[in-house]
């Protein structure tokens, strides 16, 4: 790890201030660290925003929704009474991600803006094309855990849990940059490799997560989050789901179906909502869905075995929600 | 030729006379280097021994036991600290953290240092420039390496044109260390060192290193030495290309018969293909040492199996005596097998501690540790058994390869050719050179490997035979411990209930299986101890042997308090130290059957000095004197008028000198060995340890998830000394077996030749969620061969899980797994593929 300094921010403007150029953002740290310490992420400075007041909180209200502050971890998440009645698939999201131990540090923001954990990219050894290099190294390499859609530039899949979970649910980020805020539906935050390889969402460069906002939920609506990874205890999904359903009596009115793991962004799946929609929710229509899901998918050599399991899950978190 | 003849054949090598002195005739002279090599035959006594299974069968035995060995020790039943539960005496300093391990240790003016390795699997170095790294304000020391070890080496050195530097062979290979007044200034400056390769054509894939014209990994036949403890295949064998081999002889020897001829006496043949992967060592601990080199001598601490090992290749490595080294392992989180010699590291060190005249640390990294300390070699097996219709096994044939990458010993025929009886049997192992790490011992050698294919075969052939797995078993199998740990077994897991394969409806299926292990009993003679009493009466026992988490520090406790009537807490251990009496190394299970003895004997003798001092306060003889419950007794109820008594204290009290010690070594098998190598003092016992591991899993089979949720391993190891550790190393070694069965594997990019999960996130190893149920049943076994009958329980501990597990899966899917890790990729193929995939039933 090359030596760097360290500064706190007191506050957001302060952040904001202090941000761009070689100095980094740290929340929780891990993701960042872990970069560093690999020697493929070099800051002069990390700006420390963990101890900003008024980052932390879990809210809700009838009208605006769930609030999250950005420094809100994992774990508040997965111990939140009001986050898993009312937003479940988030709660299972943040609670099988990772370890204990992780989760009890990571943040959402951080969470959400962690970089890739393709093998290539996290190794000095490989200067691959998200790296400023030429090739990916993925694509005629070891791609098992690599992405089965939009794989054609760049096979990262997108590793953040909770970021497959709020897609589903419709979230919106507030970002704060020296300009002041905007906002960001998060389906649009993120960036596939074919518009830019080097970058997975486009938050600015002097730009903070200041909020994460989930709409309010219609009365009646579910939402599942299913994982399957090769173990249980620290490791990473080779498939995660997250199904939100909206529903008038047996019919489903609304359905949004997402997909981690499976694509460089958080995949949303039209086909298979539409396949829903309209439509009792049970065994036949689940299947249906699900085939849908996966319909188009474009493994390569070593990553055909994820389709399966992705319209399993589908078909399950349907099955779960319904 | 066995290792035995072979050291024979080394030891009589013609003697010439020394010149100016008057002519010997060379008879006498051989005459009498036969006497002196040949060790006077111990005067014996003839002894009944316990002999059997507990609960099962047992009796007495005849022995002829050497006259200075204590008499026997009765069964566990009757002791009071042998063959019970003990807690670890060191379990509180390691769950405080007040134990020191090497990393752990800090010396005044200590340095740290940093590997510089190679990036390249196969290059030849033009240059290395290191001035850019001495420039640098931190450095105190930079030494470049002019030989490797670890990798096989040419038997004919002239096959390669010549090099001012080592060939590189493998990703990750140690080229030079630096040394620096802080961590991250050694590793600062470990990447100034620059290094011009001239990158060579290269394979890393164990099919493609063997077809012809595969890039050479070396031009000519090469050899690894195999390290203390072992790892290694044996020398000389002959080479075609990247491929060494066959091998066709085990430890025993070339195995029996003609398996054409036994083919042909078969009703049915099974034959199929398995599959083994390249799975690393990850003991938690990374290799590492602290050396430190001073004008009288050398000093290091290490994180190794073998204190005398690494004393031993330091000395030879820096043409010291060897009681100028000294090697200290106070603590040690875990090895494996991997940690043997001195290292690379080792090495590097202490170059590095005598350039810059103060100690230097040099711990490795986990992608170091991956890289370049060891692995459990891959494996394709094909196997072939034929058998008669009433089970009887009339031809084994076993055809295998694997890569040791740049070293050797991909052997995997063990099992094939110990386990069963069988009249026919052929093993054919080649090991193929490919670009990558060197393979080091791990864990039962080949045999994890060799039993996957193996006990599936067998499951097969039940199957064939419309008979119960373990009613073949009980047919084929002579052993009387594997007959008892079925039964246990199959009672504890309720085996009745076993379905027909592939019967659970739905997605989940759930199935049971079962399978064995057979493991050698082997013996370091080289295994001394000594006991001292002070006049205090604190007891203190001195040995090199190091405690690498299997717990001998508390077994030596229990057998010295046993002898001596007193607490396990009572006895001093310090251990882990060439200052003290040689111990063995750590590895192949020998352990406890090694240097236990060698205590109990030592302690005894202690005990005999002791009496003989103060039975004469006592108004008796030493012989009827009883040491027990920390009181020094005649040996009458204490009702008795004659009986009398002191406190273990009022007798050390009475000492005539401050300090009494005793000293002992471990003597031959009571009944000798099967083969003994005089030169490393190693000695293949009598008779094998068994093991047999029932399984029950679950399997997702839409997601390919196998899940095990259940383990009944029942063991054997002579006479359990501490049940409690024994289970510990039973959990472990079931756990390192679900672990190599579902998930752990080493992954080279095949277009870099460089690993890609050189971490533990993605080499993935089980966790808390994967641990299932482990139930462990020990059975207590008898064997009269030295003074304890203790054993050793490490590695078969390991070796069935895997064929187990498969064999569950079979029974729970019906379809049979020819490949691990099984994950969910190759579970599902092998579902969705089923029957194609299936080995071919002739
Ligand atoms: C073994 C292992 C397994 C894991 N498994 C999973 C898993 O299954 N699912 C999963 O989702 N994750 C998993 N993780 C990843 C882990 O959850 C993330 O690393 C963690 O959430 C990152 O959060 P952090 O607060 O530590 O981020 P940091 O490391 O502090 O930050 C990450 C990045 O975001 C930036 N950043 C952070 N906060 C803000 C903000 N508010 N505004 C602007 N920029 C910001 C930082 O500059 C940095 O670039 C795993 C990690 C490990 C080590
Ligand atoms: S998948 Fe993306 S990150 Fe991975 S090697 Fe290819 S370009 Fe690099």
């Amino acid at each position: 790890m090359n030596s760097f300094e360290w500064t706190e921010a007191k506050t957001v403007e302060d952040a904001v201030a202090r941000m761009g150029g070689s100095s980094v953002v740290k929340a929780g740290g891990l993701d960042l660290l872990d970069r560093m310490k690999e020697g493929i992420s070099t800051p002069a400075r990390l700006v420390n925003i963990r101890n900003v007041a008024g980052l932390d909180a879990i809210r809700e209200d009838a009208k605006t929704g769930l609030h999250l502050g950005p420094l809100v971890t994992l774990a508040q998440l997965d111990a939140s009474s009001l986050v898993r009645r009312r937003y479940t698939a988030l709660a299972d999201a943040a609670g099988h991600a990772a370890t204990p131990q992780i989760r009890n540090v990571a943040t959402v923001g951080g969470n959400l803006l962690q970089r890739p954990r393709c093998w290539y990219f996290r190794s000095e050894d490989f200067h691959c094309l998200k790296k400023g290099g030429d090739t990916c190294f993925a694509l005629e390499g070891e791609n098992q855990y690599h992405a089965i859609f939009g794989n054609r530039v760049c096979a990262i899949v997108h590793p953040s849990a909770t970021a497959t979970a709020l897609v589903a649910l419709g979230a919106r980020l507030e970002l704060t940059g020296p300009g002041g805020k905007r906002e960001v539906a998060l389906e649009d935050f993120f960036v596939t490799p074919e518009k830019d390889v080097r970058r997975e969402n486009s938050i600015g460069e002097k730009e903070l997560i200041t909020a994460v906002r989930v709409p309010p939920l219609s009365q009646g609506t579910r939402s599942v989050y299913l994982k399957q990874g090769e173990k249980e205890s620290f490791d990473w999904p080779v498939a995660d789901v997250a199904v939100v359903l909206e529903r008038s009596g047996v019919r489903c009115t609304r359905a949004s179906i997402v997909l981690g793991a499976a694509a460089p962004v958080p995949l949303r799946v039209r086909a298979a909502e539409e396949a829903l929609e309209g439509r009792a929710v049970n065994e036949e229509t689940a299947r249906v869905a699900a085939s849908a899901a996966v319909r188009g998918a474009t493994p390569l050599s070593r990553n055909g075995y994820k389709v399966p399991i992705f319209e399993t899950l589908v078909r399950r978190a349907i099955m779960a929600a319904a | 030729m066995s290792e035995a003849q072979q050291d024979k054949a080394t030891t009589n090598a013609p003697a010439s006379a020394p010149t100016g002195e008057p002519p010997v005739p060379k008879a006498a002279v051989e005459e009498a280097k036969k006497a002196a090599n040949k060790k006077p035959e111990p005067a014996t006594r003839a002894q009944l021994v316990p002999a059997g299974i507990v609960g099962a069968k047992m009796s007495e035995i005849e022995r002829a036991v050497p006259l200075d060995e204590p008499p026997p020790l009765p069964l566990n039943s009757e002791l009071k600290v042998i063959g019970k539960r003990v807690p670890r005496v060191d379990g509180r300093l390691k769950v405080t953290g007040a134990a020191k391990y090497t990393a752990d240790v800090r010396l005044p003016g200590m340095l740290f240092a940093r590997m510089v390795t190679s990036p390249h699997p196969h290059a030849r170095i033009r240059s290395i420039d290191t001035s850019a790294a001495e420039a640098h304000r931190q450095v105190r020391a930079i030494h470049i390496l002019d030989r490797v070890l670890g990798n096989a080496e040419l038997r004919d050195k002239s096959k390669e044109l010549p090099a001012k530097f080592p060939i590189v062979r493998f990703a990750g290979q140690p080229i030079a260390a630096v040394a620096a007044t802080t961590q991250a200034a050694a590793d600062e400056a470990a990447r100034l060192v620059k290094v011009v390769y001239e990158p060579l054509p290269f394979v890393v894939d164990m099919d493609k290193a063997r077809e012809a014209g595969a890039p050479l990994v070396f031009p000519g036949p090469a050899d690894q030495s195999g390290s203390a403890g072992g790892g290694g295949g044996p020398a000389g064998v002959k080479q075609k290309g990247n491929v060494r081999g066959p091998v066709r002889s085990g430890p025993h020897g070339q195995p029996p018969g003609d398996v054409e001829k036994g083919f042909k006496e078969a009703d049915v043949i099974v034959e199929g293909e398995f599959r083994t992967q390249v799975q690393t060592h990850s003991a938690l601990e990374t290799h590492g040492v602290v050396a430190d080199w001073k004008p009288e001598g050398l000093t290091v601490y290490s994180s190794t199996q073998g204190t005398g090992s690494v004393r031993d290749e330091l000395a030879e490595i820096f043409k010291l005596k060897k009681s100028q080294v000294r090697v200290v392992t106070e603590f040690m989180g875990g090895g494996f097998g991997a940690k043997f010699g001195a290292g690379n590291y080792g090495a590097l060190a202490t170059h590095l501690s005598k350039k810059a005249g103060a100690p230097v640390r040099l711990m490795l990294d986990r992608k170091d540790e991956h890289l370049s300390t060891g692995n459990r070699p891959d494996s394709v097996q094909k196997l072939r058994i034929g058998a008669r219709r009433d089970g009887t096994l009339t031809a084994i044939h076993l055809q295998s390869y694997g890569t040791a990458g740049t070293g050797t010993g991909a052997g995997t025929a063990g099992p094939a050719q110990n386990m069963y009886e069988c009249s026919h049997i052929s093993t054919e192992e080649s090991d193929v050179f490919t670009h990558a790490g060197p393979a080091a011992a791990f864990r039962a050698p080949g045999h994890p490997q060799g039993c996957f294919a193996l006990e599936q075969l067998i499951d097969e052939l039940a199957e064939r035979l419309q008979v119960d797995p373990l009613a073949l078993r009980d047919k084929i199998d002579k052993s009387d411990a594997r007959r008892e740990e079925r039964r246990i077994g199959a009672e504890r897991v309720n085996w009745s209930r076993r379905h027909a394969p592939s019967a659970d409806k739905g997605a989940v299926k759930r199935g049971i299986g079962v399978a064995q292990a057979v493991w050698y009993r082997l013996i370091n003679l080289d295994s001394s101890v000594e006991v001292r009493l002070t006049r205090d009466g604190s007891v203190e026992l001195l040995s090199g042997v190091q405690d690498i988490g299997g717990g001998i520090r508390t077994a030596l406790a229990q057998v010295v308090a046993e002898e001596l009537g007193l607490k396990p807490t009572d006895i001093t251990l310090r251990i882990g130290d060439t200052a003290f009496p040689n111990g063995p190394a750590s590895g192949g299970s020998m352990t406890t059957g090694s240097i236990t003895p060698a205590a109990r004997n030592a302690a005894h003798k202690l005990k005999l000095q002791l009496l003989e001092q103060v039975a004469p306060a006592l108004d008796t003889t030493p012989d009827h004197l009883v040491m027990r419950d920390g009181v020094v007794s005649r040996d009458l109820p204490s009702t008795s008028k004659a009986y009398k008594s002191m406190t273990f204290k009022q007798a050390a009290a009475k000492l005539q000198t401050e300090q009494i010690a005793a000293r002992a070594s471990r003597n031959d098998d009571y009944g000798g060995f099967v083969f003994k190598n005089e030169k490393d003092a190693f000695g293949f016992g009598i008779g094998t340890y068994g093991g047999v591991q029932f399984v029950e899993v679950a399997v997702d089979t839409e997601t390919g998830i196998v899940k095990v949720e259940r383990v009944v391993a029942v063991h054997d190891c002579g006479r359990p000394i501490n049940p409690l550790a024994l289970e510990s190393q039973i959990n472990g070694g079931v756990l390192q077996g679900i672990s190599y069965a579902l998930y752990e594997n080493r992954i080279l990019d095949r277009n870099t030749g460089k690993m890609v999960n050189p971490n533990l996130e993605q080499y993935k190893i089980a966790g808390s969620r994967e641990t299932p149920v482990i139930e462990t049943i020990l059975i207590e076994e008898y064997v009269g061969r030295n003074s304890t009958d203790a054993g050793g329980i490490g590695e078969p501990s390991t070796i069935p899980t895997a064929a187990a597990i498969a064999n569950a899966v079979y029974n729970a899917t019906g379809v049979r797994m020819y490949e691990i890790p099984m994950t969910p990729a190759h579970v599902l193929a092998a579902l969705k593929g089923g029957a194609a995939k299936k080995g071919v039933n002739a």
